[in-house]
């Protein structure tokens, strides 16, 4: 899950990190409220969206009067930011924040994130700043200073002196850079993140650190135990099928093809997608039902798959392992008593209670196209879909 | 031979009473797995599917002399039953649980290192040898004793390697499921490393994915181990060819990020380390087959 900055900001005020004084608004008059209650001279007006590339795209302004954050604030409002990472259709901006302006020497990068192949949290560093850090790791691998952090130590002195060091930061900035390592990973670990992203980490002009912009990613398996940031999502940067999807504990993601695929299993669902493409069609969706689904979740499922307009046809592809047939099968089979079935459907079922799914769906006299296995099912719906042209 | 378990393995379930706990040992006991007991606290003592049930791990591995336990406990809980199992030095340790947070992983993988005990997963299908036992969700009858050990990221995509392995007629010896997420137990190197090592076993099906770089360096592993004399015929097969970056496609592990992970980069080091890998999720058996030809 993702927040805003200024939530994300909020989220590491709380251990300490310093940030720098700001307030969201959703309104050009709580805009500039904001601005006169923070002072001056300087105010930043940065647009609030699930996206990084603001800056470029004209999302972030540094203006010197109420009267700019308030002409700032109109032109933002309600409009379309389109960056490198929103995809063309851009987000619209219902949120900003204001903040305090910064005297800004250097321009640094820290981030935090999970090293999968070593298992352990692991913070990476960098003089090169506001750039996107994959393109420096691309150009200046040299920059880059990347090391884990032993569960059982937690952040040690030493760590914070090599990230000093690295960051060529002296006296209270180097000082400080050692503290706000250990804060940052007492915020990471208690808060669930799985990645931290602090670009730019800028040193002011007068010798300290603040984090200038702030990225939070949080770990989707673990928000069952923080309410707290459950209650920070804001459902307007997500796709309504995604939104429908998660309410029933379905791994649903929106794409732009024609045909629905109904999946148990994250390999297979994605193997699924790459067979149709691979056979000249192009996927609606990615859709894992899950191992333990109900009939219940089995039959939203399906219901969120046929309510796509972009959807042509549809391809259920099943094998059984924790997950039943005849589930499958029984899920199906109800939603389409519920909604009807307009396009074509293959269903391929294998693995456990095989027998019994394939009974279930034989019986219901239901307009299925029976599939042997998955190169059939596949050819089958892509030949199914060409058809309707 | 095959590898990590074979019919004297004698298994213990953790989440015994529960729903997948009793479904699936049902199952592995009709497939003729040497399931020897389970835990369930607070109802230690009592019997369920015919076998004992204890309070905690120390005590059902005291009793039963168990060498292996598959864990089916709920995310929350799963972390505290793996390390229950290290705790009590069970030599194999099974995690299926779906969904455990990663930082306790991060945990987990800690108290780990040092430790008598493997762990395989979580989240994912278990591990199993064809005719001898099943640990874990594997369907059993697609299986079929052969030549092929699998190992896989994914578990449905392991059940289709096994269903073309069997119908290709070349059978398997033992399956292994690591796991889809980002921090996990044994990775592909270890379980190549014990799979080069099985006379048994006379080619090699691996299975990734997108995230990460285990794909990479699996493959890295192979080109050096073919150098030295150890190669085996292996077909490789990487799900995620048309995943949209930035998305986490169901696994907590399956996403590209930071510009590493893709399909391309995986199917092309594989290639360079002499590994044939399939077009299509459908044609890992026959693509084995017409490399066993070549």
């Amino acid at each position: 899950m993702n927040i805003h900055e200024y939530q994300a900001k909020a989220v590491l005020r709380e251990f300490g990190v310093p940030v720098p004084r700001g307030i969201p608004a959703f309104t050009v008059d709580e805009a500039v409220r904001a601005a006169e209650a923070l002072g001056g001279p300087v105010w930043v007006v940065k647009a609030q969206i699930h996206a990084g590339g603001r800056g470029k795209a004209g999302g972030v302004k540094v203006v010197k009067s109420p009267d700019a954050v308030r002409s700032e604030a109109q032109r933002l409002l309600g409009s379309t930011l389109v960056t490198e990472q929103t995809g063309p259709e851009g987000k619209i901006v219902s949120r900003l924040y204001v903040e305090e302006g910064s005297a800004i020497d250097r321009e640094l990068y820290l981030s935090a994130l999970v090293d999968r192949a070593r298992g352990r949290v692991a913070f990476v560093v960098s003089t090169e700043g506001g750039m996107e850090i994959e393109e420096v790791a691309h150009t200046h691998p040299d920059k880059i200073l990347s090391f884990a952090v032993d569960p059982v130590t937690g952040v040690l002195p030493h760590h914070g002196r090599r990230v000093a060091q690295a960051l060529g930061l002296s006296n209270e900035a180097a000082v400080q850079a050692g503290r706000i390592l250990a804060q940052l990973y007492a915020a990471f670990l208690a808060k669930d993140m799985s990645l931290l992203e602090i670009n730019p980490l800028v040193l002011t002009k007068a010798g300290t650190l603040i984090c200038l912009d702030a990225k939070i990613a949080f770990d989707d398996s673990a928000l069952y135990r923080h309410p707290d940031i459950v209650a920070l999502r804001d459902l307007s940067e997500e796709d309504a099928k995604e939104i429908a999807a998660s309410r029933h504990e379905l791994n649903y993601i929106a794409l732009d093809g024609s045909i629905g695929c109904m999946v148990n299993g994250a390999g297979l669902a994605m193997a699924t997608m790459d067979i149709i493409k691979l056979y000249g069609g192009a996927p609606a969706n990615f859709l894992d039902v899950g191992g333990g689904a109900s009939k219940e979740r089995v039959s939203a499922a399906f219901k969120i798959i046929t309510a796509d307009p972009k959807v042509k046809g549809i391809l259920v592809n099943i094998f059984g392992g924790i997950m039943r047939c005849d589930i499958i099968a029984e899920g199906v089979i109800a939603a389409v008593k519920e909604v009807g079935l307009k396009a074509p459907l293959v269903v391929r079922l294998e693995g456990t209670n095989v027998e019994i799914g394939k009974n279930i769906i034989a019986e219901s006299g239901l307009n299925v196209i029976a599939a042997d296995d998955l190169d059939d099912a596949a050819q089958k719906i892509v030949a199914a879909v060409k058809e309707l042209g | 031979m095959a590898v990590l378990v074979d019919k004297n393995t004698r298994v213990l379930c953790q989440g015994f009473t529960g729903r997948n706990g009793t479904f699936h040992s049902e199952q592995a006991i009709a497939y003729g797995t040497r399931m020897v007991g389970g835990t369930a606290p607070g109802k230690g003592g009592s019997i369920h599917l015919g076998l004992p049930v204890f309070d905690t791990v120390a005590e059902a591995r005291r009793e039963t002399e168990c060498d292996a336990s598959v864990i089916y406990v709920p995310p929350p809980a799963a972390a505290d039953a793996i390390c229950e199992a290290i705790d009590a030095e069970i030599p194999l340790i099974v995690c299926i649980t779906e969904g455990i947070p990663v930082l306790d992983m991060v945990k987990v993988k800690r108290v780990l290192q040092g430790s008598k005990s493997r762990l395989i997963g979580p989240n994912c299908p278990g591990v199993m040898t064809a005719g001898e036992c099943k640990i874990g969700i594997m369907p059993g009858k697609i299986f079929n004793r052969g030549k092929v050990g699998i190992v896989s990221r994914s578990g449905t995509l392991t059940y289709e390697a096994v269903y073309q392995t069997t119908r290709e007629g070349l059978g398997q010896t033992t399956a292994i499921g690591i796991g889809g997420d980002p921090v996990k137990g044994l990775e592909f190197i270890e379980v190549l490393e014990l799979l080069l090592g099985d006379p048994e076993t006379e080619a090699i099906v691996l299975i990734g994915e997108i995230g990460g770089t285990a794909e990479e360096a699996a493959a890295e592993f192979i080109r050096g181990e073919a150098k030295r004399g150890r190669g085996k015929p292996t077909v490789g097969f990487i799900a995620g060819r048309t995943a949209p970056p930035g998305r986490r496609m169901g696994h907590a592990g399956a996403i590209i990020s930071g510009g590493t992970g893709d399909a391309e980069s995986k199917i092309a080091a594989m290639q360079s380390a002499g590994i044939r890998v399939s077009p299509s999720p459908a044609r890992i058996g026959k693509t084995l087959v017409e490399l066993l030809k070549a």
